[in-house]
């Protein structure tokens, strides 16, 4: 486990994730006793630091969010440690470890943007109480003041200041998913977890909203974990990206180093089987057989090993440990230095390009 | 109306559409006023070929499918316009002389309608078996609404022999051993065993199966595919797509294809059919839609969204604003306000209509609509590409051209309602 | 720390333009609606007549007993025996026929005597509220004469008004239904809320607790605890014991309702998104779950006040409710219990109508608050 401890020297790390286990209990039978455990989270380390983008990917079910939400201490973890950088403790604090009374003011230093613009926005409240809520929460709201503050918050998720009065039901998808932003930046935080931000919207609103999530993290030095199921998307906007199958961590990679020569079989049948909008040059799909194991009895040795195209012997007794394969490149394979593996760089000439338009 | 359908029966072309629709409008009554869900919407499908049709929420791209289902809510109203589908007969000796049926004209609850749907269109979901209450059978679905799909507490094998008795008329262990060929067919593993299990055991990917299953069980020459892959992994969508190619092939099914992914797209479609606000902006075939795109819609479209292998860091461009309200339509075409080419005085006063701007490929833009010529030339390189193609479905495009010409006659009138 | 140290000062423009709240908006929604708006028209009026000033709307106090027993109702006269019209109403009086064949009383008109009706006139006194004292009534005969007498429901066994009465009774049963209503409200709302949210030990308790009370057959249970209640209360104290009786019933339901809210509220992601941010529990279960299940609470409680109304007229027509001299809808009816009240003075049973209006006002107006206060319905 001495794996991503940042070795960049310019940057240091925001928050290290070690040994992270979440373990449902399953309830059976009329006394509720535990007859199992679904490990959405088994055995899960990386680190993140400050200014990047960590991009988190994964099938549904692969307990990528489960992982995100345990990594920022709003679910209490089974084991292992949350180590992040608090400016309100000016020091390292376990997460894992502090109640949640201890926890809350290190809450105001991670927020969180979720997936359903609907679902996220109280539709009883107005914007400026939504924004409102969380610097209530912790005994900052100041009235007037506050109102002028939301304000300005608002123009700068690209919403306007006299929106501060309207409801929910009042915006457009994008516009709420703006608002959702504007409540997690009310508290400055430095760490966001963006539960797949933009995966609701529709295609010509993605664009909007990732590139406002670009320009925030500059003019803020905000720090992102971005969970999404679109690679698409997480290419776009990550840093580093991590794969995830069935509870545990299959990869981990700088973005172009992930994409372009993937180590894990895993990760290269993901990428191919991302459509492509380009007609003229398809991905040559990697078909995997069977569907994602349940985490509840998941297989033995490598969880992937019964889906592989690559699986020996080996893969179905010993569990691969993620190890770095390369510099900054940590894969949980045997044979990650063997398999030739697919990636998606296409030459940029093959890219559609399109007319200037007259 | 009568016009349209004296202009289109000269035409006796070894490629006869399959599905055509000509100028279909619909519109649904809400208590705040009258949504134009479809406003003049023309496109045709050829036998076993995909039509992609491809939009964003609001475009009216799942109203066009349930309105050739004849499938829409109560406060809708099917305005205007003609739905003609090509019901290929039971009685080969028929068969040649077989009219187009107009599905506008059929009462939506009587029997025709439910042949055609039991029998020659099929359609499956984003969401399968969920829909749906679970009171009633299965067998009431079929009848009432071809959301056969979806009786939780039925097994899928009763359910898919339902399907196979109702259309086909077989004894049960028949029924049985067809629908477990045809579980087999669509990849279900151990099919024979998997027939039994229910719904809710089964993973999202082998829901979609067996709605596959069931819309195949009917042996249709028309599938609707309504956003058939949102809801599920890319992993499964890939196998979920290949699986819809595969059949079509081998039932040399039409696809009616939507969805709002223009990868998705890309990998399904031969022809595409770009929808902005109930209005079809931009048809063509996939290589002209996604290399040279027309309307400024389809180019911004294009590049607004992130593809894999694009340079890092590099900006998306976006599209300004926001999908309008569909109560707040703007005047003049209906995208002019978020148009980076939007030419004031013009664009914000005429409706376009889609035109010929390439041979096999129509705009719904001002930018086009001077003289077809100028516009080819403009183009050429396209011009190179397009024009081989289009001696080869030249046949098609004539058929085409006199339903576009249709659509642009009735349309300005429309706009000063 | 917060926003400010990061942002510059804005210059806060507020646009004056109307903005509607999420309460404008579902009144707009409440007033198009036109039944609902005559439901409340209907509840609001029973509640100002009964509830507040039936001592102004009635001619005569409960306590007033005449002399004429069981008399029919007087119809309102406009013309006279002459022919004449009169913009004034008066009532001929009653002259008391005794039939010796079976044995009993009953009135004939006497067209010879005529009581004119006058509005806004000095009548028995009374104390508003138990406050404000007064002696001014909506209508009612003169004062100056004492035979003057106006029944326009006519009376009952012991020569009370009963259109007095029902008004009267009206304020008992409508304040049952509110104040019970109110109760159950406090007990199921505050129950359902802890037991959704929380989960766990907590929900296994109180979801046992109102299965076990929705298990007992209701009349028998009402029987049960009504008769439990010391017959030597005073009818006030019965009168509240009666109220608690019935909201301590029916709060099962509602809990079990507003737990079931608060399950799927729990999940919506604006719950979660106050965690993120360190809400406490209390925060979230005041600020966003019990507010959110407020519209559907509303839409219940006026729902379920008929339901309370009914329970009580049902228990008092059984003689295990209120007791005269208590006067409510339900100690009305069972005044009518008997075969011989419906035949010789089926006007007794004036006080149904009554009933069946208040119960479709609250009906009616429950059923549009329901489609007012949905915040998503667009229309």
């Amino acid at each position: 486990m001495t794996v991503a401890t940042a070795q960049d020297n310019s940057s240091k790390t925001l928050l290290e994730v070690r040994g992270l286990k979440k373990y449902f209990p399953i309830k059976k039978g009329l006394l509720r006793r535990t007859a199992g455990y679904v490990k959405a989270v088994d055995d899960v380390s990386f680190s993140i630091r400050q200014g990047e983008t960590l991009g988190l990917v994964g099938e549904s079910g692969c307990g990528k969010t489960t992982t995100s939400r345990t990594a920022i201490g709003l679910y209490p973890a089974t084991g292992g440690q949350v180590l992040f950088h608090s400016a309100e403790h000016g020091d390292l604090v376990d997460l894992a470890a502090l109640s949640r009374k201890q926890l809350k003011p290190v809450r105001r230093e991670i927020s969180m943007v979720f997936q359903d613009p609907i679902n996220a926005l109280n539709p009883r409240m107005s914007v400026g109480d939504i924004i409102r809520e969380p610097l209530k929460v912790h005994g900052l709201d100041q009235g007037s003041t506050t109102d002028a503050e939301i304000e300005v918050l608002l123009e700068a998720v690209g919403l306007r200041a006299e929106h501060i009065d309207r409801y929910p039901h009042e915006f457009s998808g994008g516009q709420r998913q703006r608002i959702g932003i504007a409540r997690a930046l009310a508290l400055n935080p430095s760490l966001v977890l963006l539960d797949e931000p933009v995966s609701a919207l529709d295609v010509s609103i993605q664009a909007q909203t990732l590139n406002l999530l670009l320009d925030l993290q500059t003019s803020r030095g905000l720090t992102y974990l971005f969970v999404a199921h679109d690679l698409s998307v997480v290419e776009y906007i990550s840093d580093r990206v991590a794969v995830m199958y069935v509870g545990r961590l299959v990869e981990l990679a700088k973005v172009d180093d992930l994409f372009n020569t993937p180590k894990h079989p895993y990760t290269e049948a993901l990428l191919s089987a991302v459509p492509r909008p380009d007609p003229r040059n398809p991905a040559r799909k990697i078909e995997l057989q069977g569907q994602v194991a349940d985490p509840a009895n998941p297989p033995s040795g490598c969880h992937f090993h019964s889906r592989c195209p690559y699986a020996r012997d080996v893969c179905k007794q010993d569990k691969p440990e993620l190890r770095e394969v390369k510099p900054e490149h940590f894969v949980a394979c045997h044979f990650a230095e063997e398999l030739e593996l697919l990636g998606v760089s296409s030459p940029a000439s093959a890219k559609p390009s399109l007319p200037t338009s007259s | 109306m009568t016009q349209t359908s004296t202009l289109s029966t000269p035409q006796v072309t070894p490629s006869q559409p399959l599905l055509e629709v000509r100028d279909l409008k619909v519109q649904f009554d809400v208590q705040r006023g009258t949504v134009r869900a479809l406003d003049g919407v023309s496109f045709q499908i050829q036998p076993g070929t995909t039509l992609g049709l491809i939009g964003e929420s609001g475009s009216g791209k799942s109203v066009t499918a349930r309105a050739i289902m004849r499938l829409l809510a109560k406060n809708a109203r099917i305005v205007s316009g003609d739905i003609l589908f090509k019901q290929p007969s039971q009685d080969p000796n028929q068969a040649t002389n077989q009219d187009a049926v107009n599905i506008i004209k059929l009462d939506p609850n009587g029997k025709h309608i439910r042949t055609l749907r039991g029998g020659n269109i099929a359609m499956i979901f984003q969401e399968p078996m969920s829909s749906l209450t679970p009171v009633y059978s299965a067998g009431v679905h079929i009848n009432e609404s071809l959301q056969i799909h979806t009786n939780a507490k039925r097994t899928v094998g009763a359910q898919l022999e339902w399907a196979i008795k109702h259309t086909q008329k077989l004894s049960n262990s028949e029924a049985r051993r067809i629908a477990i060929n045809l579980l087999d067919r669509v990849g279900i593993p151990r099919a024979a065993q998997s027939i039994d299990s229910y719904p809710h055991q089964l993973s999202g990917g082998q829901r979609q199966r067996v709605m596959i299953a069931v819309a195949l069980s009917c042996n249709p020459s028309l599938l609707i595919a309504d956003e058939p892959t949102t809801a599920l992994d890319v992993t499964t969508q890939s196998q979920i797509n290949s699986l819809i190619k595969d059949i079509q092939q081998e039932y040399n099914m039409a696809v009616l294809y939507i969805t709002h992914d223009l990868g998705v797209i890309a990998e399904v479609a031969q022809d595409v059919a770009v929808m902005y606000l109930g209005r079809i902006v931009e048809t063509g075939q996939v290589d002209d839609i996604f290399y040279a795109p027309k309307h400024p819609y389809t180019q911004a479209l294009l590049e607004s969204i992130p593809r894999l292998g694009k340079v890092r860091g590099e900006r998306l461009s976006t599209i300004k604003g926001m999908v309008p309200d569909p109560f707040s339509v703007p005047s003049g075409c209906p995208f002019h306000d978020r148009c980076p080419q939007m030419m004031p005085g013009l664009c914000d006063v005429t409706v376009p209509s889609l035109k010929h701007v390439t041979a096999n490929q129509q705009a719904a833009c001002l930018l086009y609509e001077d003289s077809d010529d100028v516009t080819l030339s403009s183009h050429q390189v396209d011009m190179t590409h397009t024009t081989s193609e289009s001696q080869l479905s030249g046949s098609q495009v004539s058929g085409s051209q006199v339903s576009g010409s249709q659509v642009s006659g009735s349309q300005p009138d429309e706009s000063h309602v | 720390m917060t926003v400010t140290n990061t942002l510059k000062k804005a210059t806060p423009k507020k646009s004056k333009t109307v903005r509607q709240s999420y309460w404008q908006l579902a009144w707009w929604r409440f007033k198009k609606n036109r039944l609902a708006v005559v439901g409340a028209v209907i509840v609001i009026g029973f509640y100002v007549i009964c509830g507040l000033f039936a001592e102004f709307f009635a001619p005569y106090s409960l306590a007033h007993l005449s002399d004429y027993l069981e008399a029919p109702p007087q119809q309102l006269q406009f013309i006279d025996q002459a022919g004449n019209f009169r913009l004034r109403p008066f009532v001929y009086g009653y002259s008391e026929v005794v039939d010796m064949q079976q044995m009993r009383r009953f009135y004939e008109v006497d067209t010879s005597v005529t009581y004119d009706v006058y509005f806004w006139v000095r009548g028995e006194p009374y104390r508003l509220f138990g406050v404000i004292p007064g002696d001014i009534h909506l209508f009612g005969t003169d004062a100056a004469n004492p035979d003057a007498h106006l029944f326009l429901f006519g009376t009952d066994r012991l020569g009370r008004d009963m259109f007095s009465r029902i008004l009267y009774g009206g304020r008992l049963s409508l304040l049952i239904g509110l104040i019970g209503q109110l109760l159950t409200l406090i007990f199921g709302v505050t129950l359902g809320a802890i037991s959704g949210y929380y989960g766990g030990l907590v929900d296994n308790l109180v979801q046992r607790s109102t299965e076990f009370l929705s298990a007992f057959p209701d009349i028998p249970l009402f029987l049960a605890l009504a008769a439990a209640i010391p017959p030597q209360w005073s009818p006030i104290a019965v009168y509240f014991m009666l109220t608690i009786i019935l909201s301590f019933v029916r709060w099962g339901s509602l809990a079990r309702q507003v737990r079931g809210l608060v399950l799927s509220l729990r999940e919506r992601e604006y719950v979660l998104a106050a965690r993120s941010f360190g809400s406490s529990d209390r925060a979230i279960l005041f600020r966003h779950l019990i507010p959110g299940t407020l519209s559907h609470v509303i839409v219940i409680a006026t729902l379920s006040i008929p339901g309370m109304i009914l329970a009580e007229t049902a228990l008092s027509f059984l003689g295990l409710g209120l007791r005269p001299p208590l006067t409510s809808w339900g100690v009305l009816l069972q005044e009518v219990s008997t075969v011989r009240a419906i035949r010789f003075a089926p006007w007794l049973l004036i006080p149904v109508p009554f009933i069946i209006t208040a119960i479709l006002g609250f009906n009616m107006l429950g059923d549009g608050l329901r489609d007012a206060l949905d915040p998503y319905s667009r229309n």
